[in-house]
């Protein structure tokens, strides 16, 4: 279905190509799950299935990439457009009617299909997706779950054969992730489609794969079955890691393999001395943060209800639930970006909301989700001294922080160029400069791959050994359990659960870390406190 | 009669119609009456989509066009006679600024005339925003020959434009607080046009990513020497109506002009038109259909058009009353009845589907 001919794609204005002699074949019906570290290439071999690349991106491509005889070469997007579907990381962004059912068909009116069978496959792709309730809703008032469905459905109507999906299930809850990935695989097995995704979150999908393309750094790649290419991949999801510990084959890709292979690894943890918390335990009882039934609204849309709680210095506190569950609200109000509709908030015995921007940040540290809008400077080293002079602070105690805190940098780069795990940690040292005891951090893993945070828990770990008290907004149950000592659950305004992070998560079907489903009723959460257990 | 939504293009003719009526008096009450009838139809007949929330927006627009135009003709407004209410000091201006005056006496008069006027603006400002809260602008391109279709396209981007701004000015402020930096005031100000723009100019190259691969820009080949005559049907198309509209508007133009060359220029403009949705191969979801409720909504608009014009030739005091000296305007029977005609298409349009309220 697709040939990749010996390409060589080079981006403009580099030197080093961003693949490298790619030669593979993916035949009809087959999902292929394209896995490597962040910037390694991912999305330049995505869109050269469709020839974004080089026709949208420019660039210089050897070789020739074929889809059903087709070649790119000759052929541009709109020519493949009954051929090729293409979603984009952000959904949002391609979007261009106003309404669900308009979006469905705008593909269709450009190729000239005729009205009967636009209407058809209209309610059938609102089938399919399950989104049919969605119809005449606006595009702007969808939840990220259903714009990703709204944005799959409204590729599928032009009938391609092929779909692109890049990072599908990156910025969507648990549950929401599960929607996307069942209505997928059954695109794959009832209609044949060939499905090409690359995903960050291997452990979301890893198991429903055919096969898996490995892109190296150097932009070279490895195709082949899932087992043998997960053994040695550059990224791997904690159930490849436990099955290579564990010495299982074959290697086990999902969970239900996985118990099944376990049973005996259960029986030896079951006799070593249960988990104990690895994680620093609050230093002090002193608190950081206090809310007395705070309260936010939306207009008339209650987001917050209620919320009492207690943040202490050298607590890592994760906070989930759906999208949409008023995480990102509460840290908000907590960095004083927002005021609250009622109730007391104080950090520090101060009203966050009532501080000038430059006690503010001696107070709370908040991260936004996409870190580089903290960022100004042209190089590294700028920033740093930026933060320095602005927060009235020693020279090179920035520089100082992102030593303390692990975090290798070269001084020269500009901000852009970083990878999206280095750009986060600097963005953490710049917000932490000025000591604030509070730090927040809003989805700070969207986009990293498993060494970046593997990294971000040794960050934040520095940090709360530091007397900061820490609370990170996220949906990635993986760094809740490798990182987090409590973890709080909102759920349409409320706090449903508040606990040890490992009691909350382990009773949990949604939001238990893949470790701890396999060897449950044992609570391990990570792999590593498995390895230590047994060398123990 | 079954819930439906009333093809777009009724809508704007029906408003359109009305705001043509609008200019057609000064007459507060008949203005006040053309508002509120709009206000009636707007609220029975518009959907829940953000959009259709802009009645409010430009209703508020007109209200402040009427204080600026009173502000205007008390600072530099022409002297009427009449009852003096207070006198601003005033200043001599030189002889090259003759016609303008600035300050003086402020006269009840005058004030009042500036209201009717402001108000005729504001009520031609409300029926642009029932037309858009009945139908969005897009929607109305989407009903559009081929041709236009793309222009479609531009006005829905630009629309989404707006409110992406808003929210990547949001981030960028609360960027600047979370950095300790003034995110107020005109410090705040300063170096958020780049960071917003650059957002905007990303968003927009990933939309054509999208609607590239979605098969925008698709064509159907043809042949060169009908593209060219296209091409040539549409210059001179545009060139004969250039002359035409000279030859109509400018009487000392030579006879036998205007008309003909409106008429040449006309045809092969639509000529042109034709020929180009020939080569595009765009069909359409769903079109709205055209029944009697569309044709009733139009005739109800060009009714009140219609009485107006009529009633300005039997009376036409009533229709621009004269305010000195200062008195009460009539309340003329005919043209309030016209009006009235205009609220029709509450009561006579399908109502719109459950989902759609």
């Amino acid at each position: 279905m697709i040939r990749f001919d010996h390409v060589t794609f080079t981006y403009p204005d580099t030197s080093r190509p961003a693949l490298a002699d790619v030669d593979v074949t993916i035949p009809e019906g087959e999902l292929w799950l394209v896995i490597g570290r962040t910037g390694a290439g991912k999305s330049t071999l995505l869109r050269s299935i469709n020839g974004l690349v080089p026709h949208f991106s420019g660039g210089t491509l050897r070789g020739q990439v074929l889809v059903d005889g087709r070649s790119t070469a000759t052929a541009p997007p709109r020519e493949l457009a009954d051929l090729v579907g293409v979603v984009g990381q952000d959904p949002t962004s391609g979007f261009v009617a106003d309404t669900v059912e308009d979006e469905l068909a705008y593909a269709m009116e450009n190729l000239g299909v005729a009205h009967n069978v636009m209407r058809r496959r209209v309610e059938d792709a609102l089938d399919l997706l399950s989104i049919a309730d969605l119809r005449h809703r606006a595009l702007g008032t969808l939840s990220s779950g259903q714009a990703q469905r709204v944005a799959i459905a409204s590729v599928l109507t032009a009938a391609p054969r092929v779909l692109v999906l890049d990072e599908p299930t990156s910025a969507l809850d648990p549950g929401a992730a599960e929607e996307v990935l069942a209505a997928l695989t059954r695109l794959v097995h009832d209609l044949g489609l060939t499905i090409v995704a690359a995903e960050h979150r291997l452990e979301r999908v890893v198991q429903y794969a055919d096969r898996v393309i490995a892109i190296d750094e150097d932009g070279a790649v490895r195709a082949g079955d899932p087992r043998s290419i997960m053994t040695d991949a550059p990224v791997a999801p904690p159930v490849v890691e436990l099955g290579v510990l564990a010495g299982w084959r074959p290697l086990p890709l999902s969970v239900r393999d996985a118990r099944r292979a376990a049973g005996a690894l259960r029986e030896r943890l079951a006799r070593t001395t249960p988990p104990a918390p690895t994680h620093i335990q609050p230093v002090a009882n002193r608190a950081v943060v206090t809310t007395h039934r705070l309260s936010a609204r939306y207009g008339s849309n209650v987001v917050l209800r209620d919320i009492t709680l207690q943040l202490d210095a050298g607590e890592i506190v994760a906070l989930m639930g759906r999208n949409g569950a008023g995480k990102s609200t509460l840290l908000n109000h907590l960095g004083g970006l927002l005021r609250p509709a009622a109730g007391e908030l104080t950090v520090n015995d101060l009203r966050p909301y009532t501080l000038n921007p430059q006690q503010l940040v001696r107070n709370v540290g908040l991260v936004p989700p996409d870190p580089s809008a903290l960022l100004y400077e042209q190089t590294v080293h700028a920033e740093a001294v930026t933060a320095d002079r602005e927060h009235h602070l020693d020279p090179g105690t920035t520089l100082a922080t992102v030593d303390a805190l692990g975090i290798d940098l070269d001084p020269d780069r500009h901000p852009r160029d970083l990878s999206e795990g280095q750009r986060l940690a600097l963005a953490i040292a710049v917000v932490v400069a000025p000591a604030p005891e509070l730090v927040l951090l809003d989805e700070p893993t969207r986009g990293l791959d498993y060494d970046a945070k593997r990294h971000l828990t040794v960050v934040l770990r520095a940090l709360a050994a530091r007397g900061h008290a820490i609370m990170l907004a996220t949906h990635d149950v993986e760094l809740v359990a490798a990182v987090a000592t409590r973890a709080i659950v909102l759920a349409d305004g409320d706090i449903v659960s508040d606990g040890p992070a490992r009691d909350v998560v382990c009773h949990s079907p949604v939001f238990a870390p893949q470790t701890a489903k396999i060897l449950a009723p044992g609570q391990w959460l990570t792999v590593a406190e498995v390895e230590a257990a047994l060398i123990a | 009669m079954n819930p439906r939504s009333l093809h777009p293009l009724a809508w704007w003719l029906w408003a359109l119609a009305l705001g043509a009526a609008a200019l057609r008096t000064t007459n507060p009450f008949l203005l006040g009456l053309l508002v509120a009838v709009a206000w009636l139809v707007v609220a029975a007949r518009h959907p829940n989509a953000p959009w259709a929330r802009s009645f409010g927006s430009f209703v508020r627009l007109g209200v402040a066009v009427m204080v600026v135009r009173l502000l205007l003709q008390v600072l530099f407004g022409l002297r009427l006679p009449g009852h003096v209410l207070f006198t601003l000091p005033s200043a001599d201006l030189p002889h090259w600024a003759a016609g303008v005056t600035l300050g003086g006496p402020v006269t009840s008069e005058a004030l009042v005339s500036a209201f009717s006027e402001g108000l005729q603006l504001a009520a031609l400002l409300a029926c642009v925003g029932a037309a858009n809260s009945l139908a969005s602008p897009y929607r109305l391109l989407r009903s559009m020959p081929a041709v236009l279709y793309e222009l479609g396209v531009v006005v829905t981007i630009a629309l989404s434009f707006a409110p992406q701004a808003a929210l990547s000015a949001q981030r960028v402020r609360d960027a600047r607080r979370l950095r300790g930096r003034p995110h107020r005031g005109l410090a705040g100000l300063r170096g958020l046009a780049v960071p917003v723009l650059e957002t905007a100019l990303e968003r927009s190259l990933q939309l054509a990513a999208s609607m590239d691969s979605r098969g925008y820009g698709r064509r159907a080949a043809v042949l060169d020497g009908r593209r060219r005559l296209t091409q040539a049907a549409g210059l001179i198309g545009a060139l004969a109506l250039t002359i035409g509209v000279y030859g109509v508007l400018d009487e000392a133009a030579p006879g036998g002009l205007g008309i003909p060359m409106l008429v040449v220029g006309l045809v092969s403009l639509v000529a042109s038109l034709i020929l180009t949705s020939a080569r595009s191969t765009r069909t359409r979801y769903r079109p709205d259909p055209w029944r009697w409720p569309e044709w009733g909504t139009v005739v109800a608009g060009v009714a009140v058009l219609a009485v107006l014009v009529v009633a300005a030739n039997v009376d036409g005091d009533a229709l621009r009353p004269a305010y000195s000296p200062l008195t009460v305007p009539a309340l003329p029977l005919l043209p309030i009845v016209g009006v009235l005609i205009a609220g029709l298409p509450a009561l006579l349009t399908p109502r719109l589907p459950e989902d759609r309220l």
